[in-house]
């Protein structure tokens, strides 16, 4: 069990206003955290990491107090158990690919779950290389793998996928989910991707301006009547065509151009879902521009 | 030529860049991550001795080190040392004088290393010290390298300083730049040339070594 209830203010160049979180949920579930840029996501990570101290409030992590402003408690992130994916990787360039993750390792914890780890992500061949001579995706894995070393309650990611491309990004998404079934981990993800979360997630918290403005699992947050699809697809608009009275609308997904007739107005930049219920297609929108 | 004063130069400038090496890494982490109120007094006071006329310095150096004064009468009775006039006093003069030369580049390397790098590292447990040797060091070669070079150069030209609380006694205080300045007044241009040409041909091929170092590792990290 999880339980956050938490309040900060956050003072940027143009804006500000107060992080307000009141949330509790199951150990060893996946978190997406999703709102527009500026919202406070980040945030929220550092603030479960300890890298950032709440103005008030209370963390509780499985029983274990965290957080709590009433008697100025302040758990150090070193024994918070929390693997953190940066979104800058933050991978050590003066060590290779082994060094980095031997470093994260606990002290007399035994080199197993390295070996394991290079397994499931499949670094054997880059082992002995230093991050910098080695590609977006490559580093990517590598801070996932590192971030789980120490076999951590609680894995954080920011925006861990925001820079690769989709190929690169649905075999992440792959690992990062048999990662969790095997460690069994919390994750807290942000992200951006509808897909992303789609494919991901259980729990979704809508987060803007600081506030949860929606929270649950995919189709309680995304779609306002369930849709029993076959085939769901998320996707764009990128094309309107009006055409008497119904529209024909390009939807791009990922790398694949969908072109549909739809009767309600759509706009370009729209997210969408695609799907086929018996042999219609129906198309719903999930998110204004 | 005499030797003595090209080895109590070098003897000098390695002593006082060891300890200035030690001394500034908590500093200069300090300088570079701290959000106190007084950091801007602290950073004031370390650049300090880069404006300061080092004959200012030296004076009051001077009066410190004086066995009347509270830090000299400390040194002498308690730990038997006499500063003024001596080795010792030329490092202790040194250290402070040469400070900024080793806190600035410091500062600047940790400041470019990002943030991040320090969170990952205390997220795995580390802690301060371990991620300052293991992460933060590591990755800022050339800023120490900088700092290192700077303090010992800066060590072997000082002369104000020297002057003012060494004095000029062969042995112990007469280090190269005082010997040049005695040669030159005594009027024997011969072995200020000798002198001269040494620190000239060293200052050089410190430089050298240094840029040689610095492009090898450039070329790696590309």
């Amino acid at each position: 069990m999880i339980s956050i209830e938490i309040n900060k203010r956050l003072v940027s160049s143009d804006q500000s206003f107060d992080l307000d979180i009141e949330f509790s949920g199951e150990n060893a579930q996946i978190f997406t955290i999703f709102g527009p840029s500026g919202s406070g996501k980040t945030t929220f990570l550092r603030l479960l990491a300890g890298l950032d101290k709440p103005d008030n409030g209370k963390i509780l992590f499985a029983n274990e107090e965290w957080f709590n402003s009433k008697n100025n408690y302040n758990l150090p992130p070193q024994e918070r158990s929390i693997g953190f994916v940066f979104q800058d990787y933050a991978l050590f360039p003066n060590m290779s690919v082994r060094q980095n993750l031997e470093f994260a390792m606990k002290k007399n914890e035994s080199d197993q779950i390295i070996n394991e780890l290079i397994d499931l992500v499949e670094l054997s061949d880059l082992m002995d290389r230093k991050p910098n001579s080695l590609s977006g995706g490559q580093k990517q894995r590598v801070a996932l793998a590192r971030a789980i070393v120490q076999k951590p309650k609680v894995l954080l990611l920011d925006e861990p996928f925001a820079a690769l491309d989709d190929q690169i990004r649905s075999k992440l998404l792959f690992y990062l989910k048999q990662l969790h079934e095997k460690y069994q981990f919390t994750i807290f993800m942000v992200s951006h991707q509808l897909s992303d979360i789609y494919h991901l997630s259980q729990q979704i918290i809508c987060l803007d301006k600081g506030k949860i403005m929606k929270m649950g699992s995919f189709e309680q947050v995304f779609l306002d009547n369930n849709i029993s699809g076959k085939l769901n697809i998320f996707g764009e608009v990128v094309s309107v065509e009006p055409s008497d009275v119904i529209y024909r609308v390009n939807i791009l997904s990922q790398n694949n151009l969908f072109s549909v007739i739809v009767t309600e107005e759509l706009q370009v930049g729209d997210k969408v879902m695609l799907a086929t219920k018996a042999f219609n297609p129906i198309v719903i929108k999930v998110e204004n521009k | 030529m005499e030797w003595s004063p090209i080895i109590l130069t070098l003897e000098l400038a390695v002593v006082t860049t060891l300890i200035l090496f030690a001394l500034s890494i908590p500093i200069a982490y300090w300088l570079a991550s701290s959000k106190s109120p007084f950091r801007g007094i602290i950073e004031a006071i370390v650049s300090l001795p880069l404006v300061l006329p080092p004959t200012v310095l030296g004076f009051y150096l001077l009066i410190a080190f004086s066995p009347e004064s509270w830090i000299g009468s400390f040194f002498y009775d308690v730990l038997g040392l006499r500063l003024v006039f001596s080795f010792t006093g030329l490092v202790i003069g040194s250290v402070i004088y040469s400070l900024p030369f080793m806190v600035q580049p410091l500062q600047a390397g940790i400041s470019s290393i990002p943030a991040s790098y320090r969170e990952a590292a205390s997220l795995m447990g580390k802690s301060k010290w371990q991620t300052i040797f293991k992460v933060v060091l590591p990755n800022m070669k050339s800023s120490l390298l900088t700092g290192i070079v700077l303090t010992f150069a800066h060590t072997i030209g000082e002369f104000g300083v020297v002057l003012m609380i060494g004095g000029n006694i062969p042995d112990k205080t007469k280090v190269m730049s005082i010997a040049i300045y005695d040669e030159v007044e005594s009027l024997n241009y011969g072995g200020a040339h000798a002198y001269s040409l040494t620190l000239v041909i060293l200052m050089f091929l410190i430089l050298l070594i240094v840029n040689l170092r610095k492009n090898k590792s450039s070329k790696f990290l590309t």
